[in-house]
């Protein structure tokens, strides 16, 4: 493909603690296509999206994001140059209101802000008659539409979204997908899933990390066919 | 009759400064996680700046704003020099700002002494009302009366600025604050020199209530300090007022009945708070 790959990341090395979680990711994060991490639990796809945005700096590699090396910045930094981080736990400020939770995420206010978020706005309809109220209090989709939300406000080139469909019903998970289909048109995604309907629905390519690695990389179509690479680093056809 | 509201004005003229000691506490606490045991220091040097600049122009106005200069001063310096290089680290936070505290009150020593230094009111302040039976002190009354607008500011900053709204997220989630762009360590910087600022202020206005100051009333008012940030809950300024005026409210009657007691009282108010609530009255739940 001679699209513009928008983030490359390199051989990349991360230790929490005494513990050396990641021991060799490659990413390479083609603009405009939603780029699916899957793999099993505890393989290391939070720790690869938080070593990336810089909340779990690498202590090895590289991470380019848009021509720029940016490992070694600090998150706000990372951020301020286009990266929009959705966490595993959505990240929300349920002591503040659902507007203030956008508020406190803009960069500016003008126009094109507030028409951005409009825009959200109706992709999540479910969200507008919320504003004012606190967003603790909304609902488990309520929080992840609004964690996703505020990552969109500032035109970020980069969208990271950590396993958004965790703990949602079928339904909610459906909308979620229609959501990010419209979002991928503005937004580069690479989205963590272990939902494998969801990753298919959405996802144009993929890499599979395992054991602190990537181990696999291809086009999704490819993978939803290969039933052996599915079994062998998803569990996906097994009983156990 | 007469004894309760003099024991009341009392105590929520002291609950008042011990808000303004806290607050600031509180709020680097549920900020950054970072303990500061020189924060009774700050309070103690506002009292000195303040006393001294009172003294010498005969201004009371010209000493708080003394007291506030100073306070902001040595509170950038703290975060500047010893603060920023150990976030995150709380044996580290501990010791080094216990040896602050103690490099502070030996430095204070050196210009005044280790003796007490008379502090006054200002004159307007001096006199007292009488109604009926009762004695009402002009001074107390004019402590409760800052306190409340300092507690209105605060508040508005709180409620209606973007670093308010960035400071509750922060007391809530600081790394996703980071996330969103936002340098947390700018806006703590600022939360701790404006928390400095306010403790320094509370010792100048403490100062002649309490009649003279000494190096030790830092430690003395800080220990109370801790302990009205735990009962209110930390990163609460709302929790904060509430519990100062509580702490306040109960030393002050304890005093009257069993003098000895006063300082036990505000620990058995902390035990039966955690003990009902642990994260103390607005604190967080503890997730
Ligand atoms: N704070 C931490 N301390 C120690 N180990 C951690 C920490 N965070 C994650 N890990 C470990 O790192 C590995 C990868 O975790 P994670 O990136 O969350 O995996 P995934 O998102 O793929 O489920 C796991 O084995 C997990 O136990
Ligand atoms: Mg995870």
């Amino acid at each position: 493909m001679p699209d513009k790959v928008i983030l490359k990341v390199k051989e990349m090395e991360t230790y929490i603690g005494q513990y050396h979680i990641l021991q060799g990711i490659n990413l390479e994060v083609h603009e405009g296509y939603v780029t699916v991490l899957i793999g099993r639990n505890g393989a290391g796809k939070t720790t690869t999206l938080r070593s990336i945005i810089g909340l779990t700096p690498p202590s090895k590699g590289s991470v380019e994001f848009n021509g720029e090396m940016i490992h070694g910045l600090p998150p706000y930094a990372i951020a301020r140059k286009g990266m929009a981080l959705v966490p595993e736990d959505q990240g929300i400020f349920s002591q503040l209101t659902v507007e203030e939770n956008f508020k406190i995420a803009m960069y500016k206010e003008d126009k094109q802000t507030l028409d951005r978020k409009d825009w959200i706005l109706d992709i999540f309809p479910d969200l507008k008659p919320k504003l004012k109220l606190k967003a603790g209090s909304l609902s488990g989709g309520q929080k992840q539409m609004l964690s996703i939300s505020r990552a969109l406000v500032n035109n970020s080139k980069l969208l990271l979204i950590d396993e958004p469909s965790k703990g949602l019903a079928p339904i909610m998970v459906e909308t979620l997908a229609n959501a990010i289909k419209q979002i991928k048109d503005h937004t580069t995604v690479v989205l963590v899933e272990q939902n494998f309907w969801l990753a298919s629905e959405v996802g144009e390519r993929y890499y599979i990390i395992d054991d602190g690695q990537t181990v696999q990389e291809g086009v999704m179509a490819d993978l939803i066919q290969d039933k052996v690479l599915q079994k062998r680093y998803l569990g996906i056809g097994t009983k156990e | 009759m007469d004894i309760f509201v003099n024991l009341t004005i009392a105590g929520l003229s002291t609950g008042m400064m011990y808000y303004l000691l806290s607050s600031g506490l509180s709020l680097i606490y549920g900020l950054m996680g970072v303990l500061n045991f020189a924060h009774g220091s700050v309070f103690m040097y506002g009292a000195y700046a303040g006393v001294l600049v009172f003294g010498l122009t005969g201004s009371f106005t010209f000493g708080i704003i003394a007291a506030i200069v100073v306070g902001a001063i040595v509170g950038y310096t703290m975060e500047r020099l010893v603060i920023s290089r150990v976030y995150g680290q709380h044996l580290a936070q501990i010791l080094l700002t216990t040896g602050l505290m103690l490099v502070l009150n030996e430095l204070i020593k050196i210009p005044f002494g280790s003796n007490i230094l008379p502090a006054f009111q200002p004159e307007a302040l001096q006199s007292s009302w009488q109604i009926g039976e009762i004695v009402i002190v002009k001074y107390r009354i004019f402590l409760i009366i800052i306190g409340l607008v300092v507690a209105t500011i605060l508040n508005a900053v709180m409620a209606k600025t973007k670093l308010g709204m960035t400071v509750r997220a922060g007391v809530q989630n600081p790394e996703m604050v980071q996330v969103l762009g936002i340098n947390i360590k700018k806006v703590f910087s600022f939360v701790f020199i404006l928390g400095s600022a306010l403790s320094a202020l509370g010792g100048i206005l403490m100062a002649p209530a309490l009649g003279a100051i000494n190096p030790e009333i830092g430690l003395m008012y800080q220990m109370t300090g801790f302990m009205v940030v735990v009962i209110g809950g930390m990163g609460s300024l709302t929790g904060t007022l509430f519990s100062s005026l509580l702490v306040g409210l109960a030393s002050s009657y304890t005093a009257y009945v069993y003098p000895d007691a006063a300082t036990a009282v505000i620990v058995i108010v902390m035990i039966v708070v955690l003990l009902i609530k642990p994260s103390g009255l607005f604190g967080k739940g503890a997730e």
